[in-house]
């Protein structure tokens, strides 16, 4: 039973995972942000699988386009280096990381277990305009808020970056 | 199709490796960077249980958590800047004087 959905999701997941795995261990901060750019090109390409294709435009123009050319912008802009290994302690390198791993594949076992009787739901794509029709009729006041949210996050950020006025 | 408990699976481990990410990592911009991730995991789970549950509220949801990253991301970067600018050191474990 391994339709061409399958298969296209386990590719994807496969790049998802691996550079989830590549930013945390590359050690060169703009290295993890291309990989985190990965990561999220490829969750795109889940939406577009589950038949969000609005979200996976915003996914990719918002996400990483802006978001990410921001980080790459501040990591130039810092000139940012290697950064020095942790050292881990005996006690976390041979009981954490494995204990933390255990952790890890015992959560997604049982989320997988328990949501198995969940179906894959309706096959046909949302269309963008059952999904601005909700936004701007049920949701125009949360929508009208996060505009708020934008400008005060612009405001805040260009009071905290300033360079200070020597005087 | 691809059965829910697939993406939900996948979403936990993104989830937990972001985790992983910002305990283990020394660098204030690559531990900024595993939030992205994890907030990226929920919105996975978030568009799977839109499919799943056949309403769209969850795509909305995604949405805001888009906004609220963008938000979180200008802020949070002005802050770094701002770091670096007095402290000259992008390393986590010298931004301690909250401790003191």
């Amino acid at each position: 039973m391994m339709t061409p959905q399958i298969a296209i999701f386990l590719v994807l997941a496969a790049i998802t995972v691996a550079a989830a795995v590549s930013l945390i261990v590359q050690r060169h901060p703009i290295h993890s942000a291309l990989s985190l750019i990965v990561v999220m090109v490829s969750l795109a390409g889940m939406y577009l699988l589950q038949g969000a294709e609005f979200v996976a435009a915003v996914q990719i123009i918002v996400y990483a386009g802006a978001i990410m050319v921001l980080f790459i912008f501040v990591i130039m802009l810092l000139n940012a280096g290697e950064e020095e290994r942790a050292n881990l302690s005996r006690l976390a390198r041979f009981v954490g990381v494995p204990l933390a791993l255990v952790f890890l594949a015992e959560m997604a076992f049982w989320i997988g277990r328990t949501t198995s009787h969940l179906g894959p739901g309706p096959v046909e794509s949302v269309s963008t305009r059952d999904l601005s029709t909700l936004l701007f009729s049920e949701y125009v006041f949360p929508f009208e808020l996060t505009s708020f949210l934008i400008l005060i996050a612009l405001l805040g950020a260009l009071v905290l970056a300033r360079r200070e006025e020597s005087d | 199709m691809v059965p829910t408990s697939y993406y939900l699976v996948l979403s936990a481990i993104l989830f937990g490796l972001g985790v992983v990410a910002f305990i283990f990592k020394r660098n204030i911009l690559t531990v900024f960077m595993s939030i992205e991730l994890m907030l990226n995991a929920v919105n996975l789970a978030f568009v799977t249980f839109s499919r799943s549950l056949g309403q769209l509220q969850g795509q909305i949801f995604v949405f805001f958590v888009i906004v609220v990253a963008a938000a979180e991301a200008a802020v949070g970067l002005a802050i770094i800047i701002l770091i670096h600018r007095n402290r000259r050191t992008l390393d986590v474990e010298n931004v301690d004087s909250l401790k003191d």
